[in-house]
C-alpha cells in the first residue's frame, strides 16, 4: 500500500519534470533546424558550438578571459553595487515606514528619481566617476535602491500595531522596537524587494558592462565577441548570465521559503 | 498598588472633522486584586478607555493614576492582552514569553527560566518550541496571558481576550483564566461585550453608555465566587446587566 502510494508520488515528480522540460526541448530542437537550414554561424551557431563554449569555461576566450573569470568579474562588481544600494535603502525605508515626517520629507525626491531607468544614469555617472569601478557600483546601487526601498516601505508600514503595542506595553524602547518588532516583522516584504533588486542590480551590471572602456565581465564578453563576430560565445554568455541570475533568485527563494514561511501561516 | 481612572474624558477627530465623544468623565477606583470587568456594547469606547488606561492613548481630560503617579505611556507595570494576540509570529513560543525579560536586558538562562513557569501556569508546558501559527487560538491566547505576566506587571488588562474565540473554547478560556488569577492575585480589568463573560468572572462589572461612554452604573457581583454558570442568583444578575445595558443604549 505504501510502497503504491511512494511509487505514484514519484512517477508524479518524473511526468511533472517531462512536462516541464518540454518547451526548452522544443526550442532547443527549433534553433538547431534553425541553424542548419539558415546555416551561417554568424547568424546562429549550431547548438554544439555553443555548447563546446561552455564545456571549456575555464579556457581563455580571445584573451579576454575565461567564462568563469568573466562571471566571477560580474558577481564581484553586483554584489558590491547591491550591498551599496541595499546599504542605503534599508535603514531610509525603515525610517519612512516608521516616521511620517521623515516620509514626507523623502517621498518627493523618491517619486521624482524612481521613474528614471538606471541606464539613463550612464552619461552622468561617467562625467562624474569615469570608467571604472564605482561608475558601474553606482549604476547597480541605483537599480537595486528602488526596489528595495520600497518593499522595505512596504514591509514596515504592514507591521501589525498590535506588534508595536504589545512591545511598548512589555517596555519597549523606541530602538528596541525597531530592532526587535518592526525589522523581523518586515523582513519577509524586505526580502521580496531585495529579490527584485537583485535581479534588476544584475540586469543593471551586465549593462554597465557594456560601457565604452570596460575590459571585463560578462557584459563586456559578451559585446567584445560581437565586435569578432563570435555568434557562439554571445550566446554562452547569455546562458551563464541568464543561469546565474536564476541560480541566485532560487537561493533567494529558498531562503524565502524556509526562514518567513510565517508570513504564509500567519494568515 | 493602586490603580484610579480619575474623570477621563477622550474626544477624537474623524476624517470627516467631526467630533466624536468616545468618553465622558469616567471615573473608576480598582482596588487591589480585583476583577473588574468593564462591558457595554460596541461603540461604547470601552476599548479606548482600556487603551488610556494602559498609556496607549492619552485622554484629552482626566488622567489614569497608578498609586497616584500619572500614567503618561505604556509601562511594563500594566500589563496587555490583545483580542489578536498579538504574539510574534517569527518568536518560538518561549521566546513570545519571555519578550517582556529579554527588553528589560534580563540574561538568557533566567529569562526562559522564567517564561518555562508562566508556560506551565497555563498549561503549554509542552509547546515551548512551537511557533504561534502551530497554536490553536486558545492555545495563542493563553500564549499571550503567559508573555503578559512574565514581566510580574501590578495591572493586566485585557482587551476582548476571548472574542475570537469559539463558544466551548470561551468557556474554558474564562474558567483557566479565573484559577490563573486565584494563583497570581493580578489586579485585572477585562474588556468585553458579553454579559454573561462579565456575571462568570468579575468581582465588579462596570456598564457603560454608548456615544458618550459614561458609567452607567457599577455592579457589584455577589460572594461568593467564581459562581457557575447557571445558578438563579447568576441568571437574575444576568438579567439585571442585561437591562442596564439596554437603558444605556437608549437613554443617550
Amino acid at each position: 500500500m505504501k510502497e503504491t502510494v511512494q511509487r505514484r508520488r514519484r512517477y508524479q515528480r518524473v511526468a511533472r519534470g517531462l512536462r516541464w522540460a518540454v518547451m526548452p526541448v522544443l526550442f532547443l530542437i527549433a534553433w538547431e533546424i534553425a541553424a542548419i537550414v539558415i546555416n551561417n554561424q554568424f547568424v546562429l551557431p549550431r547548438l554544439e558550438s555553443v555548447a563546446a563554449v561552455l564545456a571549456t569555461p575555464f579556457t581563455s576566450i580571445l584573451g579576454t578571459g575565461s567564462l568563469v573569470e568573466n562571471a566571477l568579474v560580474s558577481l564581484e562588481r553586483v554584489l558590491i553595487g547591491f550591498a551599496v544600494g541595499a546599504a542605503l535603502a534599508i535603514p531610509l525605508g525603515v525610517a519612512m515606514g516608521r516616521w511620517p515626517r521623515v516620509d514626507e520629507l523623502m517621498d518627493p525626491l523618491v517619486q521624482i528619481f524612481r521613474p528614471i531607468p538606471p541606464l539613463a544614469w550612464v552619461p552622468l555617472a561617467l562625467a562624474w566617476f569615469r570608467i571604472g569601478l564605482t561608475s558601474m557600483v553606482f549604476i547597480i546601487a541605483l537599480g537595486s535602491f528602488f526596489p528595495v526601498l520600497l518593499n522595505t516601505l512596504d514591509g514596515v508600514r504592514s507591521v501589525k500595531r498590535t506588534w508595536i503595542e504589545a512591545a511598548m506595553t512589555l517596555g519597549a524602547t523606541e530602538r528596541q522596537i525597531l530592532a526587535k518588532v518592526i525589522l523581523p516583522g518586515a523582513l519577509p516584504t524586505i526580502w521580496t524587494g531585495m529579490r527584485v533588486g537583485f535581479g534588476i542590480a544584475w540586469m543593471c551590471v551586465v549593462a554597465a558592462e557594456m560601457m565604452p572602456g570596460t575590459n571585463s565581465g560578462l557584459g563586456y564578453l559578451i559585446l567584445y565577441s560581437y565586435n569578432f563576430s563570435q555568434v557562439q560565445v554571445i550566446i554562452a554568455g547569455m546562458i551563464v548570465i541568464g543561469l546565474i541570475g536564476l541560480g541566485i533568485d532560487l537561493g533567494l527563494r529558498r531562503v524565502e521559503e524556509r526562514r518567513f514561511r510565517w508570513r504564509e501561516l500567519e494568515r | 498598588m493602586k490603580l484610579q481612572v480619575d474623570n477621563v474624558s477622550k474626544r477624537f477627530l474623524t476624517d470627516t472633522g467631526e467630533e466624536v465623544d468616545a468618553l465622558r468623565g469616567v471615573s473608576l477606583d480598582v482596588r487591589e486584586g480585583e476583577f473588574i470587568c468593564i462591558l457595554g456594547p460596541s461603540g461604547c469606547g470601552k476599548t479606548t478607555l482600556l487603551r488610556i488606561i494602559a498609556g496607549l492613548e492619552q485622554p484629552t481630560e482626566g488622567q489614569v493614576l497608578v498609586d497616584g503617579e500619572p500614567v503618561d505611556g505604556p509601562t511594563p507595570r500594566l500589563g496587555m492582552i490583545f483580542q489578536d494576540y498579538s504574539l510574534y509570529p517569527w518568536r518560538r513560543v518561549i521566546d513570545n514569553i519571555s519578550f517582556g525579560l529579554e527588553l528589560a536586558g534580563v540574561e538568557k538562562a533566567a529569562r526562559t527560566a522564567t517564561a518555562r513557569k508562566y508556560l506551565e501556569l497555563v498549561g503549554l508546558g509542552e509547546f515551548a518550541d512551537a511557533f504561534p501559527y502551530e497554536l490553536s487560538g486558545g492555545m495563542r491566547q493563553r500564549v499571550a496571558v503567559a508573555r503578559a505576566l512574565a514581566t510580574d506587571p501590578a495591572v493586566v488588562l485585557m482587551d476582548e481576550p476571548f472574542g475570537a474565540l469559539d463558544a466551548q473554547t470561551r468557556n474554558a478560556m474564562q474558567r483557566e483564566l479565573l484559577e490563573i488569577w486565584e494563583k497570581t492575585k493580578k489586579t485585572v480589568l477585562f474588556v468585553t461585550h458579553s454579559v454573561d463573560e462579565a456575571v462568570f468572572l468579575a468581582d465588579r462589572i462596570v456598564v457603560l453608555t454608548t456615544r458618550p461612554g459614561r458609567i452607567h452604573e457599577v455592579v457589584d457581583v455577589p460572594e461568593p465566587r467564581p459562581g457557575n454558570r447557571t445558578c438563579m442568583s447568576c441568571a437574575d444578575l444576568r438579567r439585571y446587566v442585561l437591562g442596564l445595558i439596554d437603558d444605556g443604549r437608549q437613554g443617550q
